[in-house]
């Protein structure tokens, strides 16, 4: 079984740089790992809670449910004329799938930590599996919404179709990013990941879920600096036809979301080559 | 032809906090910057300008070699001297700080057997994900599954998750696995101190069979001799993070375990660094002779002694001290474990000394590995692999070889009784 050498596939190892685009390369050549991760968390999650499946599509439900009562109808929340259920029920299925991905994404190193100390891959492969992961609960999720919108009568325009991928794209840009962010910072400071739980619950509520955006009055811009505003106020627009899409708002959203991406990604290039030496 | 993989001057320096493994706690980062801002800025400012430099240091050296396609080569070196860094280098799990390294095919990795195995996933979704970390690909396991299966000897479990597995057919389908991947170039930690002694053979059967069949160039981490002289031809040996000496096997075996008989003969570990759990710790060893001397080398017509002190911390769990005897080789020559006594269990420090007899050892280096363990359930609370390395010399005056003048063959050489009519 001679080869010839100069045939061969040559692994030139040296100090670390920062970032090359070689790296998305790199990630391309491993997509079979990365399918496999995602496909080990989806497989043990489902196998280690009893109602398995049923998990994704109860949890958002029942905070739906919840929220009616307390914020719908005890509250009186105001909706922006659509029902109160499928309202929040939009909100929560984006926030859901950006929130549990980025806490997800910053624990992930951690997790993993025995198979980085002992093998070789591209880093960015474990964030990214995380993310799908979630997009898979996400997309499960979404089944209620569909069943929400057939009861309350709402058909969407083509134009809503087409928006969602361009959606859904921004919220991982920004769960991704800052989750990269996180990951590379839970690493170093292993105290970081104790108050992530805290940071999330209360980005919840700097984020139009719960609320229409419209109820911040003349300081709504504010609120366009959470790059989740733009998305769920342009889910509710595309769906339910509760505003007009706000493509000013979206577009500063996709920027605030890429360089946050940027920065993720470069923060976790620089820490990477730490983490089999500090993990 | 050119060499299949290429070392270059590489180094690589740690910052001694982090080879410590402490991490910090942003907290405490916060408060030292809230407390004293300026002192904080001024010391960040004289690392930054270099008037200060960070504590680092060089765990490797100066690290060059050439290694030509179809080589074997193993590394051995002391606990600490940098082989594992170097393999980590290698595998490209952390970058090196200078050098260069060139590799030409297909390079696969295995510091573990069983990385990424997931307790609740049954065998064969095992077999996938680890075959995948490992970088195989999934049409080449799926290809080869039955090989697998088969090798690991687990037909009837392979749909079975893996935490009803026992130790040993974990062990067994990790390193199936592992022994189907085809890469150009092995590079492979001491992953053989895993399972029972037969699939430990099995193992070496099947990396034997490979290196000499399909010509694949490993390099070989090791502690165990005799996997390294009967797989290598040539070693490199590493002291203090540098290359000590490259060449023949068996001469650097001898080297790397004469140039540890001198100060291996009494080892006291310090608290910090006693081996152990909470349970035993073990705080030194060392070979005594009747009298109660240290010795540094052993008459083969002389009782001697293995002395274990060590401190039990907590009761119930009946440790048992144990000592395991193995030629300089590996080759197990033999085990002894004190006898039951409920007194071991009492808490403090205890002493036990196992006397092996005269006339029993050949004469020769042995290497005493040094265990203490509850025997039901069986936990081993530490296990010491290089605990005692010595030789044994024959007393020229006592004994009569005639005229035969080399060593007489054998692990061990007992003196038996003969009857004679």
């Amino acid at each position: 079984m001679e080869k010839n050498q100069t045939q061969l596939p040559i692994t030139i190892i040296r100090p670390k740089k920062t970032f090359s685009l070689n790296d998305f390369r790199e990630i391309w050549n491993y997509r079979e790992l990365l399918y496999f991760f995602t496909w080990r968390d989806l497989k043990v999650r489902y196998k280690q809670t009893f109602i398995g499946a049923a998990w994704a599509i109860l949890q958002p439900f029942i905070t739906m449910v919840v929220f009616t009562v307390f914020f719908g109808k005890l509250a009186q929340m105001p909706s922006d004329g659509v029902p109160y259920p499928i309202f929040v029920y939009v909100g929560l299925l984006f926030w859901q799938f950006f929130s549990s991905a980025l806490s997800e994404t910053s624990n992930t190193l951690i997790a993993n930590q025995s198979i980085i100390t002992k093998v070789y891959f591209p880093r960015l492969i474990l964030p990214l599996s995380a993310v799908l992961t979630k997009f898979v609960d996400f997309l499960i999720a979404s089944f209620i919404l569909i069943g929400l919108m057939f009861y309350y009568g709402y058909t969407p325009h083509l134009l809503g179709f087409l928006l969602i991928p361009i959606l859904l794209i921004i919220t991982f840009m920004a769960s991704v990013g800052s989750g990269l962010c996180l990951a590379s910072i839970n690493v170093k400071y292993r105290d970081v990941r104790y108050a992530l739980p805290f940071f999330i619950q209360i980005l919840l509520f700097i984020t139009p879920v719960i609320y229409p955006a419209s109820i911040a009055g003349k300081y709504s811009w504010v609120l366009a600096l959470n790059p989740m505003t733009g998305v769920i106020q342009s889910a509710r627009a595309a769906l339910l036809g509760t505003t007009p899409i706000n493509w000013l708002l979206l577009f500063i959203s996709f920027l605030v979301c890429l360089a946050i991406l940027s920065i993720g990604i470069f923060y976790f290039k620089k820490v990477e080559r730490y983490f089999a030496d500090i993990l | 032809m050119k060499p299949i993989i290429q070392v270059k001057n590489v180094g690589k320096k740690y910052d001694i906090k982090h080879y410590q493994g402490k991490y910090v706690a942003l907290r405490d980062v916060i408060m030292t910057i809230l407390q004293s801002p300026f002192k904080f800025m001024y010391k960040k400012a004289k690392v930054i300008t270099g008037r200060e430099t960070k504590e680092e240091f060089w765990a490797l050296k100066d690290i060059s070699f050439d290694v030509m396609a179809g080589e074997v080569i193993g590394i051995i070196g002391r606990n600490g001297a940098g082989k594992s860094t170097l393999l980590k280098i290698l595998t490209g799990i952390t970058p090196p700080s200078s050098g260069e390294i060139r590799m030409y095919g297909h390079v696969a990795s295995l510091l573990e057997v069983g990385t990424g195995f997931h307790p609740e996933l049954t065998g064969r979704e095992n077999m996938f994900l680890n075959g995948a970390i490992l970088g195989m690909k999934k049409k080449d396991i799926s290809e080869k599954f039955d090989q697998i299966v088969e090798f690991a000897g687990i037909e009837k479990f392979i749909d079975t998750p893996v935490k009803y597995y026992s130790s040993g057919m974990y062990v067994r389908l990790a390193f199936s696995v592992a022994a189907h991947m085809e890469p150009d170039i092995l590079l492979v930690d001491e992953v053989l101190a895993v399972g029972d002694a037969e699939f430990q053979k099995k193992c070496l059967g099947k990396m034997e069979e490979v290196t000499r069949k399909q010509g694949r160039t490993i390099l070989f981490v090791s502690h165990n001799m005799a996997a390294i002289q009967s797989l290598c031809k040539k070693c490199i040996l590493i002291e203090k993070g540098k290359i000590k000496m490259i060449g023949n096997t068996d001469e650097i075996v001898n080297q790397y375990l004469n140039s540890n008989v001198i100060d291996n003969i009494k080892k006291k570990w310090p608290v910090e660094k006693r081996p152990g759990n909470d349970i035993v710790s073990l705080i030194s060893t060392r070979l005594i002779s009747h009298e109660g001397e240290t010795l540094s080398y052993v008459y083969s017509n002389k009782e001697v002694g293995v002395e274990i002190v060590y401190e039990v911390k907590k009761s119930g769990y009946l440790p048992i001290p144990n000592i395991h005897i193995f030629t300089n080789k590996g080759d197990y020559a033999f085990i002894s474990h004190a006898d039951y006594n409920p007194d071991l269990d009492n808490l403090g420090i205890h002493k036990s000394v196992a006397w092996i007899p005269e006339n029993i050892l050949n004469n020769g280096t042995y290497i005493i590995g040094i265990a203490i363990s509850t025997m039901m359930p069986l936990q081993v609370h530490l296990y010491e692999h290089e605990a005692i390395i010595f030789q044994v010399i024959e007393d020229i005056n006592s004994v009569k070889k005639f005229d035969y003048n080399q060593r007489i063959p054998g692990i061990l050489r007992p003196k038996l009784k003969w009857d004679l009519e």
